[in-house]
């Protein structure tokens, strides 16, 4: 797969690592969050035959976390995101 | 005369005469010759035994569908199984052998096999073995295994270098007959880069074996002349001995170019083969299409060939295999074969065409509306039975048989990423569909243009397509333009033992079984017969398997639909996969700086990742690790020992929010850590399970040194900064690894101070008073070199961890030597090592081992709940908290002289010994020349309130049972005097 990288244009996916679903930044408040909350982030994950955001790491580039939009039928990469400007979108600025 | 059926003309090279071996007979053929086309024209049609039946077999085709023609290449190391004949290219001293046949390939006893088909038919496997089940291991299993495969492999290792390789282009062209030439003379021209990709040694197709003409050139001439065209371009690279042989995501592309395959031995240096990695945004497919058989009796004879292979055997390679030939065919391409072996001096026995109102010819007979329904010849074709149109039968003497059913296109790269082929009536048969991998176009017969000229025109169409060229279209070569028709021939009536799959041994009678038990969707029939599941996927076989299938369920082909192919579209060594990464190459090795020091003494080497770290350092008069380990240890504890532990991870962490970065990593508090002082830090995962641990130390308000373990250094590197980009994106903080920029070695012991003072600079006042446990700081070292010093110890033993930057490593650790001589400085290896860790009962890997909890480690207090940690919530679910969790404990045999073994489990010391009674597991064990005893480590529920208890280790496996006493884990120096000595 090529993927394209914001910053450093279309890469081999062999430089990255795969993390997994990008719900994984959606971290639960420490403060307010159930163990409901915990279990559900620790545990449960979207396995979607179609659509997918997930987790890429570019471990043998920029070692940047990249959340990417990929069809887990087609591999079509349709998104490629700076995990960082994710998570600020989130809210997850302190 | 040695070759007997060499005829005239062909694109051989007649001057250079090629010696070779087939099952030790030597004969001679000519450079431009494939091993299957020499052997023909020695008059040899018997290459090879069938799979299961054993029957005799020579080529079916002239290019890598071939089915039949499979022998051993080679000798000694370089003994390739499984190869095919008709593409393995002619080389001086080759040699061959024929394969699955005992005692020869004339006389092979297994052929009693053939007398027993009754027994052998589709799904024999499922009916024949099956009672008593207890026969399957030990009888059947082995007895299947025995028989099945074809080659045989050297055992030796291949003495060949593989090499990997990326190129990058704007067009990628698979296959170089008409449409493929075209397109890359379209896109050469043009100025694109452009990569034109053959598996033939010869670049031309189809066109290297027809004497049809294109614009006044015979067409191996305008072939040859485009391909010099193509050559003088420096933005076209021409990639002849090359199968691409998988399409994959995102126009990359796997393709195995042949190096060395053509030579005796790869030339110095040279690799045999290189797998490629190309990278296209377009691809055009130009693979051409494959003829197929058509069904009837005993059609599997040596001799009995697709009428196109004895065509290219003819026309190019001035092979025959035999000099009187029939044909069979359906449609007017098997005629071209007929008359171009008449202008070649063969004669034709008769052409036997299925039509009433086939063509009649002028120089040999045309059977019209008749059959070949059966041969005859014990090792080789020598008559065919011919049903006429009348019903009548005749026999024709033949020594060969050019079977012609009509082209099928080659779909395969179509499919690959789950493309499915359409079909088409006009040509009954499956064209490439509308979903194909992005960027990939199909031009040519590929796509179901089967005539020269409706190639040539749609290879310059699709390359002009595929990289929007503008302006007027050069003119397209003049060639024959007959319309192609094809009408569904696929087996004639009646026939029984009729081979579909000649790889595979599966025939017309295997089909009706299945379809017949039920097994009727073409992903069924394939499994059941194991149709096209054969090293050739089928190619030649197939379509036929499936028209049979649809004609007995009543319905069309394309109701009944296809199976689609994988990668690879030819069978590719595994060699090849590997390319260097074999052996200590698998993964990169890494070196500590001292390492070369560490050989001089005569460490033994242990891989730790991807590292060598010393193990032991034997001394003269040692004969077992052992007596190394003990004298390392004891010599550390008495005075002083120097480890490398360059290879931990070490993370630098800067920025005014470090520490409160650092807070969240580990469960345990950083935020008041003191400047100049260092802590144990535990990192869990977010579901409270044990991730990693090491030592934090601050070397500045917003300057943190954090150390992992040697094996997950990558891991934890990645895990920080997933904190840092995606759960805590604005704390300010930066990470960078640092373990390669420093060399750092443990020095341990009650003498390792007055060791140190030797060398750290006399400004630096490293007393007890000055620098305590845990203190850090920066320091200088031999006059002025920076340097690092940490006072933690992993041993027990009052000790120091120092780093310099990694140049200095080597130096460091010999000036350590040398001025530790007066105390008799010992170097020790990572075993020593695992042995003092075990004595002071510190955690490492084994406990480490993605099960365990602060709380089973012992450290449950450490988890604080005054601030927010990765899995400090998690940690806390009662499961991990119920009042039997395992504890870390110390284990002893009752009996010193006993060994324990990690992995044993802890029973209790009376009662069963099964899975229900078990109370916990031993992770670590060794033998501790302090305490004189085996001693380890584990886990045992509720173990903190156990100690003194006497208890069983077991492992079954093993078969060991050994009294044990548990123990505080701490067998050396609980109170932690020495450490802060």
């Amino acid at each position: 797969m090529i993927i394209n990288h914001p910053l450093l244009g279309p890469r081999d996916s062999a430089e990255f690592v795969y993390l997994g679903d990008a719900a994984m930044i959606d971290r639960p408040n420490p403060e307010t969050a159930s163990p409901q909350d915990w279990h559900d982030y620790a545990y449960l994950r979207e396995n979607p035959a179609g659509e997918h955001r997930e987790l890429w790491f570019h471990e043998g580039g920029d070692r940047s976390w990249l959340v990417i939009t990929r069809n887990t039928l087609t591999h079509e990469i349709s998104k490629v995101e700076i995990a960082r400007d994710v998570a600020r979108k989130m809210g997850r600025s302190k | 005369m040695t070759q007997k059926n060499r005829l005239s003309g062909g694109q051989i090279d007649r001057d250079t005469t090629l010696k070779f071996t087939f099952d030790g007979k030597e004969y001679e053929g000519h450079k431009g010759d494939t091993l299957a086309s020499a052997l023909l024209a020695n008059n040899v049609r018997l290459m090879g035994r069938s799979f299961k039946y054993h029957r005799p077999r020579g080529p079916l085709t002239a290019g890598s569908e071939e089915p039949n023609a499979i022998v051993e290449l080679r000798g000694g190391a370089r003994q390739e199984p499984n190869t095919r004949a008709t593409t393995a290219e002619l080389f001086n001293g080759l040699m061959a052998k024929s394969q699955n046949r005992w005692p020869s390939l004339a006389f092979d006893a297994m052929a009693i096999n053939d007398r027993f088909s009754n027994f052998l038919t589709a799904g024999f496997y499922y009916k024949t073995f099956m009672w008593p089940a207890a026969f399957w291991e030990k009888l059947y299993e082995p007895i299947i295994r025995k028989a099945a495969g074809l080659g045989s492999l050297s055992m030796k290792e291949d003495p060949d270098a593989y090499d990997k390789g990326f190129r990058h282009c704007d067009l990628l062209i698979i296959g170089a007959g008409p449409s493929g030439l075209m397109a890359a003379l379209t896109a050469g021209r043009a100025g694109k880069e452009v990569i034109l990709a053959d598996e033939d040694f010869r670049m031309g197709g189809r066109l290297n074996s027809e004497t049809l003409g294109i614009d006044n050139l015979a067409a191996a001439d305008w072939a040859a002349q485009a391909v010099a065209e193509l050559s003088t371009m420096n933005n076209v690279r021409l990639m002849p001995r090359t199968t691409v042989i998988g399409a994959f995501d995102h126009g990359i592309y796997g393709a195995v170019e042949r190096i060395s395959d053509h030579l005796h031995t790869p030339d110095a240096g040279k690799p045999r083969q290189i797998l490629w990695r190309i990278y296209a945004p377009k691809t055009i497919l130009c693979a051409g299409a494959t003829e197929r058989p058509i069904a009837f009796d005993n059609n599997d004879r040596p001799g009995i060939m697709l009428a196109s292979a004895i065509r290219s055997y003819a026309n190019r390679w001035a092979a025959t295999p035999a000099q009187r030939i029939a044909v069979f065919t359906n449609n007017d391409d098997g005629h071209k074969t007929a008359s171009d072996l008449h202008a070649k001096g063969i004669k034709i026995a008769a052409v036997v065409d299925t039509r009433p109102d086939a063509p009649l010819a002028e120089n040999y007979e045309v059977l019209r509306g008749a059959q070949v329904i059966d041969s005859k010849g014990r090792l080789g074709l020598t008559f065919a039975e011919v049903k006429l149109a009348d019903g009548t039968m005749r026999t024709l003497e033949c020594g060969a048989l050019g079977v012609s059913g009509g082209w099928n296109p080659n779909v395969h790269l179509t499919c690959h990423q789950r493309g499915r082929p359409a079909w088409n009536e006009a040509l009954a048969a499956f064209v490439p569909g509308d979903t194909l991998p992005p960027g990939m176009t199909v031009a040519g017969a590929a796509n179901g243009d089967m005539s020269t000229h409706g190639a040539l025109t749609t290879g310059a169409a699709a390359a002009r397509k595929a990289l929007g060229l503008k302006g007027k279209a050069a003119k397209t070569p003049d060639a024959e333009d007959a319309p192609v028709t094809q009408t569904p021939f696929w087996y004639v009536e009646g026939c029984s033992r009729a081979w579909l799959d000649q790889q595979n041994d599966v025939t017309v009678k295997d089909v009706k079984l299945s379809h017949q038990e039920g097994f009727r969707s073409v992903e069924h029939l394939k499994r059941y017969t194991t149709l096209g599941m054969a090293t050739d996927q089928g190619k030649t076989s197939n379509m036929g398997g499936l028209a049979i299938m649809a004609e007995l369920a009543g319905k069309a082909i394309p109701e009944v639909g296809t199976t689609i192919f994988r990668p690879p579209y030819t069978p590719t060594a595994i060699g090849v996969m590997a390319g260097r990464m074999k052996g200590m190459e698998f993964h990169p090795t890494r070196l500590t700086p001292s390492h070369f020091w560490a050989k001089e003494r005569g460490a033994v080497f242990v891989e730790v990742g991807n590292w060598l770290r010393a193990q032991w350092f034997p001394i003269e008069g040692e004969t077992h690790w052992r007596e190394s380990v003990d004298r390392e240890v004891t010599a550390t504890r008495n005075s002083v020992g120097v480890c490398d532990c360059t290879t931990l991870g070490k993370i630098d962490v800067q920025g005014t929010d470090a520490a409160a970065f650092l807070n969240k990593v580990y469960c345990n508090g950083f935020a008041k850590l003191a400047v100049g002082k260092t802590r144990y830090g535990l990192m869990l995962r977010e579901d409270g399970i044990a991730m990693d641990d090491g030592t934090a130390g601050r070397l500045a308000e917003d300057h943190f040194v954090v150390t992992t373990t040697t094996a997950n250094a990558a891991k934890v590197y990645q895990h920080l900064e997933f904190l840092r980009q995606c759960l805590f994106p604005d704390m300010d903080v930066q990470l960078i690894s640092t373990t390669e920029a420093w060399a750092q070695y443990a020095v341990a012991g009650p003498n390792s101070r007055k060791l140190l003072q030797k060398i750290v600079d006399p400004e630096f006042d490293i007393s007890n008073d000055a620098f305590p446990f845990m203190a850090c700081g920066n320091i200088t070292v031999c006059g002025g070199l920076r340097a690092r010093l940490f006072r933690i110890s992993f041993s027990g033993e009052l000790a120091f961890e120092i780093a310099v930057p990694s140049r200095y490593g080597d130096a460091l650790m010999r000036q350590l030597m040398k001025e530790g001589e007066e105390f008799d400085v010992t170097p020790y290896g990572t075993e020593a090592l695992g042995v003092m860790r075990i004595e002071k009962g510190h955690a490492a890997g084994n406990e480490l081992n993605g099960t365990t909890t602060a709380n089973n480690l012992g450290m449950g207090r450490m988890v604080s709940k005054a601030k927010d940690s990765i899995g400090s919530k998690l940690s806390e679910r009662p499961g991990l908290n119920e009042a039997d969790a395992l504890k870390q404990v110390g284990i002893k045999p009752l009996d010193p002289s006993k060994k324990i073994t990690a992995g044993g489990h802890l029973m209790n010391a009376d009662g069963p010994v099964d899975a229900k009674h078990d109370q916990g597991y031993v992770t670590s064990a060794a033998f501790s020349p302090s305490l004189d005893s085996m001693i380890g480590l584990g886990f045992l529920k509720n173990g903190a309130e156990r100690l003194g208890e006497k208890m069983r280790l077991v492992s079954p496996v093993t078969d060991l049972t050994v009294e044990v006493e548990i123990v505080s884990a701490h067998f050396i120096d609980p109170e932690g005097e020495r450490v802060r000595a």
